[in-house]
Parts: C-alpha cells; sequence; structure tokens
C-alpha cells in the first residue's frame, strides 16, 4: 500500500513523459528474487496454518453463532469512526509537517510515531491516565458533562484512533513531501488563498496518498487488541471487537478462535481488495 | 502443525538456552550433593500465573532443601500454558488455575498418573482502599451507578464469579468482562471500576492498593488448584520431588501465606 503511494507521488510529477514501461519486463535479479519470495512466504504462511487447522466442518454453524455478528459489526463501525477522526484531524497535521516549517517540527514528528512504537496495552493505560474517570482530562469530562469515555464504545472508537493515526500521518506526509510545490505555488500566484490552495489544489494532488493512508488506517484499527481491551474493556455488543473475541475464545475453543479470525481475515480483505481496485489504484 | 511444532521447538530452545548454564553446572557439583538423597538436574515448571509469586518462593527453597537441582518457571495463563504442553514444548510438571485447563493436557495423554488439588483459591470483592463506597457483600455491587469489572466466563476467573452471583441471586451488569484477573485488578487500582471480583490471592498481592472483602457466597465457587508430572518430563524423578515439596509443611506456608487455602 505504500508502495502504492510512491507509484502515484511519482506520476504526480508535471514531467510529461510518462516513465519507461519498458524497465518493468527486464529480467529480474536473482538477489532480488530470493529474499522476495522469502519475505513473500513468511507473510503468508502463518495465513495458509490458519486455512488448514479451520474446522472446516462446522464452519456454517459457528459462523452462525449470535456472538459473531455483533462483533464483527462493531469491529467495522468503531474502524471506520476510527478512521474518520484520524482523516479529519491526521490530515491537516501532516499538512502541518510538511508544509509549514515552525520550531520543534523534528520533535513534533517524531512524537507523532510514538503510538508505533508504544506497546497498544502501554497505550491503553496512558489512554486511562488522560481519558480515564480519575484521568487529567477525564475528570474533568466527568464533572463537566458526565461523559465517561472508558467501557464505551466511543471509548473503543478513541483506542483505536490513537494506535492508527500515525500510520496515516506517515502515508500523507510521505505523499504531501513527495508531490510537487509548484502547482501550489503556481495557485497562490493566481492570487488563491492558502485555504483555497489547500482545499482545491493540495488535496487532489495528494489524494492516493490520503485513501493510501486511510487503508492503513483502518487495516490497523480494525486488528486494534491491546489499547482496546485495556482502555475500552471488554463487554459484548459494547465494546468487544472481533480481535478481543478471538483472545477470548482462544481460553477455551481454539477452533473457535480459527474460524473468528478467518472470518475477520476474509472481511478485512474483500474490503481491501475493493477499495484498492475502486479507489486507489484508479486516483 | 509442523510450523508450529518448530516454533514451540524454537520457544522451548529460548527458554533452555536461558537456562543451560545453570543445567551445567549441575555436573560440577561435588558429590556430597548426591548424598542429600533428592532429586538432582534441571526441573521444568510450567504453573499458572497466579502462582508466579509463591511459586518463585517455593522454587528457591526446593533448590536449597534438594543442592544440585535448578527449578526453572513458565508462568502464563493456564490455557496457554495447557496449549504448549500439548504442542511438545518439554516440561516436567505442570501446575493449572482449574481442574478443567488441566483436563485439556490430561484427555490429550500427557498426563502422567492423576492429578492432586494442592491449593484452593476464593474470589473476594476488590475494592479501592479504604472501601470508600462502603461495599460489604455481593448485593451491594448492584447499587445504581456502581461500575463493576468481572473476568470473562472463559477464563477461571469469570467462571467462579458467574457461580457466586447465581448462588447469592444477585443480578449484575458489569461494565466489562476482563481477559484475566490481573486486567479486573487492575481496573481497580486505576479507579475506573469501583469493585471487581477477584481471587483472594491477587487481592492479597496488592494490598497496597485494594482492599478485599470476603463474601460467604464464595464458597460455592472454590477454585481448585491441580498439579501433575508430565508424560514426556525429561526429568521425572525431579519433577516427583517439586510436587512432593510444595504439597510439604514449607510449601504450604508459603502458599497460605499468599492467601490460598488447604485443600
Amino acid at each position: 500500500m505504500t508502495l502504492d503511494s510512491d507509484e502515484h507521488a511519482g506520476v504526480v510529477r508535471p514531467d510529461p513523459v510518462p516513465p519507461s514501461r519498458r524497465s518493468r519486463h527486464r529480467r529480474v535479479p536473482v538477489a532480488l528474487l530470493i529474499p522476495a519470495g522469502l519475505g513473500l512466504a513468511f507473510l503468508v504462511l502463518p495465513l495458509a496454518g490458519l486455512l488448514i487447522r479451520a474446522p472446516w466442518t462446522t464452519l456454517p454453524q459457528r459462523l452462525a453463532e449470535p456472538g459473531v455478528l455483533t462483533a464483527l459489526r462493531l469491529s467495522l463501525q468503531t474502524a471506520t469512526l476510527a478512521t474518520l477522526l484520524c482523516l479529519a484531524l491526521g490530515v491537516p497535521l501532516a499538512w502541518l509537517l510538511a508544509r509549514v516549517e515552525f520550531p520543534g517540527r523534528r520533535l513534533v514528528r517524531a512524537l507523532v510515531t510514538v503510538p508505533l512504537v508504544l506497546p497498544p496495552v502501554v497505550g491503553g493505560i496512558a489512554l486511562l491516565l488522560v481519558f480515564g474517570r480519575r484521568g487529567i482530562l477525564g475528570a474533568w469530562l466527568d464533572r463537566a458533562f458526565g461523559i465517561t469515555l472508558p467501557f464505551t464504545t466511543t471509548g473503543v472508537v478513541i483506542a483505536e484512533a490513537f494506535v492508527a493515526m500515525p500510520f496515516l500521518i506517515i502515508a500523507v506526509e510521505g505523499a504531501l513531501r513527495g508531490a510537487d510545490t509548484r502547482y501550489e505555488e503556481a495557485a497562490a500566484t493566481l492570487g488563491a488563498r492558502r485555504w483555497t490552495t489547500f482545499t482545491h489544489v493540495t488535496l487532489p494532488l495528494v489524494a492516493p496518498g490520503i485513501a493510501a493512508g486511510a487503508v492503513l488506517c483502518w487495516a490497523r484499527a480494525l486488528g486494534e487488541f491491546g489499547a482496546t481491551i485495556t482502555f475500552a474493556g471488554n463487554f459484548p455488543g459494547r465494546t468487544q471487537t472481533m480481535p478481543l473475541a478471538v483472545y477470548l475464545a482462544l481460553e477455551t475453543d481454539l477452533d473457535a478462535a480459527i474460524v473468528l479470525s478467518l472470518i475477520l481475515l476474509v472481511v478485512s480483505v474483500t474490503i481491501l481488495a475493493a477499495l484498492r481496485d475502486k479507489w486507489i489504484t484508479s486516483p | 502443525m509442523k510450523i508450529r511444532n518448530a516454533l514451540a521447538a524454537l520457544t522451548v530452545s529460548g527458554l533452555l538456552l536461558l537456562t543451560g548454564c545453570g543445567s551445567d553446572s549441575d555436573g560440577d557439583t561435588p558429590a556430597g550433593g548426591a548424598a542429600s538423597g533428592g532429586s538432582s538436574g534441571a526441573v521444568t515448571v510450567f504453573a499458572a500465573a497466579s502462582l508466579t509469586e509463591s511459586f518463585t518462593t517455593i522454587g528457591k527453597d526446593f533448590e536449597t532443601a534438594n543442592p544440585g537441582t535448578k527449578v526453572t518457571f513458565n508462568f502464563a495463563g493456564s490455557a496457554a500454558l495447557a496449549t504448549q504442553i500439548n504442542q511438545g514444548a518439554p516440561a516436567d510438571v505442570f501446575a493449572a488455575a482449574s481442574p478443567k485447563t488441566l483436563a485439556t493436557v490430561t484427555d490429550a495423554g500427557n498426563g502422567d498418573g492423576t492429578a492432586t488439588t494442592f491449593v484452593k483459591n476464593q474470589l473476594v470483592i476488590a475494592v479501592a482502599k479504604g472501601n470508600p463506597k462502603g461495599i460489604k457483600a455481593l448485593a451491594d455491587l448492584t447499587k445504581p451507578g456502581l461500575k463493576v469489572a468481572l473476568c470473562a466466563e472463559q477464563v477461571p476467573c469469570g467462571a467462579a464469579a458467574t457461580k457466586a452471583l447465581a448462588t447469592a441471586k444477585v443480578k449484575l451488569t458489569p461494565v466489562t468482562l476482563e481477559q484475566d484477573v490481573k486486567g479486573a485488578l487492575s481496573k481497580v487500582k486505576l479507579g475506573e471500576v469501583d469493585a471487581a471480583l477477584v481471587y483472594r490471592t491477587d487481592a492479597k498481592a496488592a494490598a497496597t492498593d485494594v482492599d478485599g472483602i470476603e463474601f460467604p457466597e464464595s464458597a460455592s465457587a472454590i477454585n481448585d488448584y491441580p498439579i501433575i508430572v508430565l508424560k514426556n518430563a525429561p526429568n521425572k524423578t525431579g519433577a516427583q520431588a517439586f510436587i512432593a515439596y510444595v504439597q510439604s509443611e514449607q510449601g504450604k506456608a508459603v502458599l497460605t501465606a499468599a492467601g490460598f487455602q488447604a485443600p
């Protein structure tokens, strides 16, 4: 997916001559082919393991169990809401990092990636310390508005957005920095204000990058486990997403856990493939 | 399956690497060590996470009592340990937090002999230090506005909680069903919930932050901890000696101090 954004960033160049297609058909060096093949095998083999071990005969009745659809629906809803939240906050932040010189920009850039290196469980505890009932902001929210975030579906969205937002920001910032600024300069010369330039020139220019980032962000949010269970807890229909259901199923029934994992996998891969064809590859 | 075994082997060889130095030095033990009559060599014990503190102490005492032995622990959730054992991890002893989990190992034919219950554990209501909400009984947990955490029914502490609540005829809607007892306890510690049903041993280990309130209905949901020698144990003599030590007066003293009850 990041590859896509790079490709598109390349295509966006004002250079009228497209890059030669012939280079792609030249002989592939073995030194690259072997590690590439190993890399693919490394990523795909665990998947094969799931498929081989899946209890195919009992699959239909396991699918029909009521808790499964509830968890799946909640997962899809929260991951989508988290992605929307990330888009609303992350795209402006990425723009700021890519286009505006300000003191401490390097530090801010490093801070943005903190959720990437933080173990998600630690992220969940950190969220509790801020948004929890006794948290710095949470205590105030509770007192002033009677809002508590832990153990709610909103809490799930917040936990997922916290963990997934860096993926969006990094992708969009990369696209912005790769995009040619001459279009924006031209717009400015023609009298466009910065906001107009942003909405009419910059956004369309980096749309593929934003789409790629949003897909990464959504995928990460969908698989989120640690921060969610720590911050939002686990309650069927309210905060129990698919990864949480998988983890608990693992305690008693390995087969059920495998089935749940497969469902999540099939649904997410289908959605990603559909988006890729419709949206990302044809900007 | 093959990949799984390979992974298990990798994990285990990692563990062995860590402990390798210990078992090497066993050969250098002076002859006097053998005269003590006990077992020798390395003993690998897979034990439920709730036994972490007490078994670590017991392990050290056991090594002192039997010079030349080295006990290595793998503490984790009972279900995870059972899976590892069934996938071929070379352990000598398995101590589980519930007979049901231990049964998954014996049912797969990986146990040697029959399991013995060595301790029992019982639920208490964990509340913030000083019990600010004045909770005295299970029925108090249904007070409006009170937030309660339980363990999910799939894990032993959740199953016990369901049983105790049924006995007390208390209908309770928790805000969360945690994946293990430590998760439920940490929600109390952080003040996110007002109460949680946890094991007495866990409440005792966290005594600086929480109070444990005993309730009579917990007697209906007592958790037995079984222990067994494993069929593929590399050191069966050592395994039997360790289990005997756990059940000895010294072992019992450590376990009781942690809040466990005698079987």
